[in-house]
């Protein structure tokens, strides 16, 4: 500032200027910049000494809480020695003691040939045993007369069919609805168990036979079997042969078809197919053959499934069931089943 | 705590960092490793459990590939209501033969323990096929693509062998047949004579109703055997395990 006498007069320069848009505090700060460029910077306190007494927050006693550095330095990052919160700790402490009761108590620590037993005694499998045990003893009156009255008598005796009803609907939600469908309404290729229309049967003796052995099931020696031919993928018949007997099939059913193939069809009809549904096409439970003239169907009666089915002859498959459920089980899906609207 | 006064030395040399955190993970690895070798009572000995046949061993791989343990464990809990819903609970036993295992522990869809035979392979290609046509409230996607895939056995027995080398007892036998017991198992005019002895309780069928083996059959033969190896009705369960 030496030379500023040499300086021609700067016109706003003065603070008592009007027209002076430098500000005082301006002028100060400038000032402030220029001492730290010219390397007039305080000295920074050595990291690893105690922080220069500072006011924090009161402590709840009114005390001023001081606290010193851990001694820990990385760059001239120091680290205070606080302590972990108070919650934190008395958790953390918990937490240990409740480990040590833990390892006392249950199974938990391997030794040479096995584990530790803990105090408890605690046995899943025990405990899962006893717990089935305890619902089996709950229901073991009903069930055993479950097992053992007649069939055909459960409907006239309100307890029974009340429990076989609610059980039987508890069972059939776990290992049928996923055919079957949760509300029994079936799917394509999976029985409607609503209607009254039945391939193997409908009373409830059918329906436990069925429920019992299953249907085509190839691990049990007693299942309901029948194979339909497969009358185009076998050679049985020629393609011409089974669009005239699909179409008698259309006949049978009253759906649009062609009256010469249908009429022609019909002796195709009576040769290959009447044995097991019937000259009339009104089909065989024994053999599980479906009704071709009702307006009900497994996989659909439009012509093209009609003719995949002659074809190619699919056919479904239901497991059998007695080597996973008990007999009261089955029992009581079979009085479920048949109470849903369709029973015979 | 003199010892401890020379932590400073560890922490400022990286090779002697190194070497002591070796030797406390191998201690650490010994105590936890060591005893299931010597505990008698992790793996029951069970009748029935069998080495997977070729055929199965491939769809469980085709199992592991699309991510299935993502959604389904094979892990049945002994509680009462996992045993109603899907059977008698899992023993160790059953997946002894599973590298890796596929318990698992996340259940999307439900558990696939004892899925064998409770479905019919019909059910098994429609629900792949489309999850929604048999399950209207199935979020599972449909996997129709693997009946389009045709498997050839030309790494069967590498397969089989591979196992064999991780301590599956797969014997020379049936390493040999490993090919042939692949084709046999999805075509049912086949002589299953060897295939029965060899992996008693086989299925053998066409699995996926299409004349070429492909990796649907492969699939449905695998979730076809799960969980149906071990006679329940003679088990009798060891309490003390």
């Amino acid at each position: 500032m030496a030379d500023s006498n040499n300086d021609p007069v700067d016109p706003h320069a003065g603070p008592a200027d009007p027209d002076n848009r430098i500000g005082l505090e301006r002028q100060a700060a400038d000032s402030e910049h220029a001492a730290k460029i010219a390397g007039d910077i305080p000295e920074r306190r050595r990291p690893d000494q105690p922080a220069a007494p500072r006011m924090r927050r009161p402590a709840r006693r009114g005390l001023v809480q001081e606290v010193g550095s851990t001694g820990h330095e990385w760059d001239g990052i120091t680290e205070y020695d606080n302590p972990m919160p108070r919650w934190w700790l008395w958790t953390f402490y918990a937490t240990i003691i409740w480990a040590v009761g833990y390892v006392v108590a249950y199974p938990a620590i391997p030794l040479v040939n096995r584990a530790t037993q803990g105090l408890l005694g605690t046995d899943y499998r025990q405990e899962v045993a006893a717990e089935i045990e305890r619902f089996d003893q709950a229901n073991a009156a009903i069930q055993t007369r479950l097992a053992e009255v007649d069939l055909a008598a459960i409907p006239n005796d309100p307890d029974l069919l009340n429990y076989a009803t609610n059980a039987g609907g508890a069972v059939f939600r776990t290992w049928c609805a996923q055919c079957h469908g949760s509300g029994a309404g079936g799917a394509r290729g999976y029985p409607n168990l609503l209607d009254n229309d039945w391939l193997w049967g409908g009373t409830s003796e059918d329906i436990y036979l069925t429920l019992q052995h299953g249907i085509r099931d190839p691990q049990d020696g007693d299942t309901r079997f029948s194979q339909m031919p497969s009358f185009g993928t076998d050679g049985i018949l020629d393609r011409a042969r089974i669009d005239q007997a699909v179409n008698h099939v259309l006949a049978l059913s009253s759906q649009p078809h062609d009256a010469a193939k249908a009429a022609a069809g019909a002796q195709v009809f009576a040769d290959a197919c009447s044995a097991c549904h019937g000259a009339d096409g009104s089909g065989d439970r024994a053999q599980g053959a479906p009704d071709l003239t009702d307006a009900i169907s497994l996989y659909g009666n439009d012509r093209a499934t009609l003719t995949r089915i002659v074809s190619e002859g699919p056919y479904g498959v239901m497991p059998a069931w007695d080597t996973r459920l008990s007999k009261a089980e089955l029992r009581a899906v079979a009085i479920y089943v048949h109470g849903l609207g369709g029973g015979e | 705590m003199q010892i401890l006064a020379k932590h400073k030395m560890l922490e400022r040399n990286a090779t002697l960092l190194l070497v002591f955190s070796f030797i406390v993970v191998t201690i650490g690895g010994l105590v936890q490793i060591t005893p299931l070798f010597y505990l008698e009572n992790t793996i029951e000995k069970v009748e029935g459990v069998r080495p997977y046949t070729p055929l199965e061993l491939a769809g469980r791989d085709i199992y592991v590939r699309e991510g299935c343990y993502v959604c389904h464990s094979q892990m049945i809990r002994p509680m009462r209501d996992e045993v109603e819903r899907y059977g008698h609970y899992s023993l160790a036993a059953e997946s002894m033969y599973d590298h890796p295992f596929q318990w698992g522990s996340k259940r999307t869809g439900p558990d696939l323990a004892r899925v064998g035979g409770r479905y019919s392979d019909e059910w098994h290609l429609d629900h792949l096929r489309d999850p929604r046509s048999v399950v209207p409230e199935s979020i599972m996607p449909a996997y129709g693509f693997l009946a389009d895939r045709v498997i050839e056995p030309a790494y069967v027995q590498q397969r089989v062998s591979t196992e064999a080398m991780v301590g599956t007892p797969y014997s020379d036998g049936m390493l040999a047949a490993a090919v042939a017991d692949f084709r046999a198992q999805a075509d049912p005019d086949a002589d299953a004579q060897g295939l029965l002895e060899r992996y008693p309780g086989a299925q053998q069928r066409n699995f996926d109703r299409q004349p070429q083996l492909t990796e649907m059959d492969a699939l449905i033969a695998y979730l076809q055997v799960l969980g149906t190896m071990v006679d329940f009705s003679t088990f009798e369960p060891d309490p003390a395990r």
